[in-house]
């Protein structure tokens, strides 16, 4: 067994925490963006927004990984732009973050906008009352009453990240020690016939996985006392 | 300072209607849960908007439907304090009261802020959370907060019904003396007439979402004038009346004829009278006196409040009226008494 381990590549499980980390921050940042600039809207705008921003949740990752393509490929709007700069994303490490990020970041959205609706609509209308502006409000008041919440989606959301697989296989491939994470290294040594190997990785992910959201549980308890 | 109020808002079930002007004073507004008060707070204070018309604080029209003026509730001046004192509950007390100096220089903002402590009496407590104070120091620093953002004009939601009832005397007072020093005009929502009657000058009622003007509190109480403003004011007897003479009328309800002392107007359609103004008959005396029986006796500690109908043979149902009187003042247990409504007593009321 000894041996075994001695032989394993533990690429992947740095590759999928770094991705995770990562994308965990980029989700964090735009999901706390698109609830502030969600907020001065109302009616259809803010419906068909709201439903743009949780699409990537309930969409099948293919179909997530396939538009990604399109965007980040070689003739999308965003890859041209970058492979003018020098910079391939598709197939690079980037792309394991950007396809993580994408899945993740309605988990930061809907778990903060959830948190900031529960607000008593009195604390926002004193601080309007007493002057603050609407983006003072959100920043000074509603978010750092938010913040259980917003640490309950970025754990959701690193959760997630960590397990994102059918877009990261079509935007950034399988290649070993640099976008292989550890979903796409079960996946291929399942393939391969390497059980053992692939059940290595599954309890390392379930033990992570145990850990996080246990975290989560033991801190939310905490904030509750 | 002063408020020119005249707007209308569809609410849920009814329309909501003000029309109210006032000084510098205290406007007590009175009406039941749900009756709009609070609404109309909000409206005034712009974090709720009318359909229709227009509202001027200070001389400056905030709102205006015709001419689509709508100032944002930043810009209103309008010092709101919440029933639950909406404390921002991340902030200390300090950050709390500065965050209403904002926009001001560091100097002006730091003596604002140490002013708004020291006359709220917070002295001590700058670094406290607001879930680590009494409800007491909560109002005081609700009302810190007000200060320091300077309104011309303060409305006051229900500020004292959130407090355990063996806090409210000594918050009530304090409010009393920050509202005494406060010179611009004040709005004081509440459904207790007697605390109301207590902080105010004059006094609206909200009745079926209307409130048109404010009387002089004492006015108000002696003569409400319709039944909605009768029932606020307490009073516990109010009956539909019919009209028989210029100044009789029937009571279906009582069985009671009822002489009044002044002439029944066309428009009176109900008739009330308190509790404590019924009286045992003096000897001789016949004017609104008749038999009761007294179906029921219910003991507070300082007060008896008894349950009687007239005796008189009629007719359909006689409902009960309320005698109070204050204990100590024995009566003795029979069970048929000749009461006295008097005239100049009765409560000529309008729908």
């Amino acid at each position: 067994m000894g041996s075994r381990c001695a032989d394993m590549d533990w690429s992947p499980l740095a590759i999928s925490l770094k991705t995770s980390l990562v994308a965990t921050a980029f989700a964090l940042a735009l999901g706390v963006l698109a609830a502030w600039g969600i907020q001065p809207l109302s009616g259809r705008l803010r419906a068909a927004l709201d439903v743009l921003f949780t699409l990537p949740m309930v969409l099948p990752p293919t179909v997530l990984g396939f538009a990604l393509l399109i965007l980040l490929g070689r003739n999308g709007p965003i890859g041209k732009a970058f492979l003018a700069l020098g910079f391939r994303i598709v197939f690079s490490w980037a792309a394991t973050v950007i396809a993580a990020a994408v899945v993740a970041f309605p988990l930061v959205y809907r778990t903060l906008r959830a948190s900031i609706e529960q607000i008593d609509p009195s604390i926002p209308n004193a601080a309007r009352t007493l002057g603050l502006s609407e983006s003072g409000i959100f920043w000074r008041v509603a978010l750092p009453m938010s913040v259980p919440g917003l640490i309950a989606g970025s754990v959701l959301a690193f959760a997630r990240a960590l397990g994102e697989f059918g877009a990261t296989l079509m935007v950034a491939g399988n290649i070993p020690g640099r976008t292989a994470t550890i979903p796409i290294a079960i996946y291929f040594a399942s393939e391969g016939g390497d059980d053992r190997r692939a059940l290595a990785w599954v309890l390392i992910v379930m033990a992570i996985s145990f850990i996080v959201i246990f975290a989560m549980n033991l801190a939310d308890g905490r904030s509750r006392r | 300072m002063s408020i020119e109020l005249d707007f209308s808002k569809k609410l849920k079930g009814f329309v909501l209607r003000v029309k109210l002007s006032a000084g510098d004073e205290r406007i007590g507004i009175l009406g039941a849960s749900g009756s709009g008060k609070s609404m109309t707070l909000k409206c005034v204070a712009g974090v709720e908007t009318p359909d229709e018309g227009t509202i001027v604080i200070d001389g400056v029209t905030v709102f205006d439907s015709a001419r689509r003026i709508d100032v944002r509730p930043q810009r209103r001046k309008a010092g709101f304090l919440f029933q639950n004192y909406a404390l921002f509950p991340t902030m200390t007390v300090a950050e709390n009261i500065g965050i209403a100096a904002r926009g001001k220089g560091g100097r002006e903002r730091e003596s604002l802020v140490s002013d708004a402590i020291r006359r709220m009496g917070l002295e001590g407590l700058e670094r406290s959370m607001p879930s680590r104070l009494s409800g007491g120091q909560q109002q005081r620093t609700a009302l810190a907060r007000i200060l320091a953002s300077e309104p011309a004009i303060l409305m006051l939601d229900e500020p004292l019904s959130a407090l355990d009832s063996h806090l409210r005397s000594s918050v009530e007072r304090e409010l009393a003396d920050f509202m005494g020093r406060f010179a611009g005009t004040t709005l004081f929502v509440s459904h207790d007439r007697d605390e109301l009657y207590r902080a105010c000058d004059r006094i609206a009622v909200l009745d079926g979402g209307e409130l048109i003007g404010a009387r002089d509190k004492r006015e108000l109480f002696a003569n409400p004038l319709t039944v909605t403003a009768a029932r606020l004011s307490g009073c516990k007897n109010l009956a539909r009346a019919v009209r028989v003479g210029d100044k009789r009328i029937y009571v279906p309800d009582w069985n009671l004829a009822l002489v009044t002392a002044s002439e029944v107007e066309r428009e009176v359609a109900w008739v009330g009278v308190h509790g404590h103004h019924i009286r045992g008959a003096v000897r001789g005396e016949k004017v609104n006196c008749f038999e009761f029986n007294v179906d029921r006796r219910d003991s507070a500690p300082f007060s008896v409040s008894e349950y009687i109908t007239a005796t008189r043979e009629a007719p359909g149902i006689t409902r009960p009226l309320c005698r109070d009187y204050p204990i100590g003042v024995d009566e003795p247990e029979v069970n048929e008494r000749v009461y006295c409504l008097p005239p100049e007593k009765l409560l000529l009321l309008r729908e």
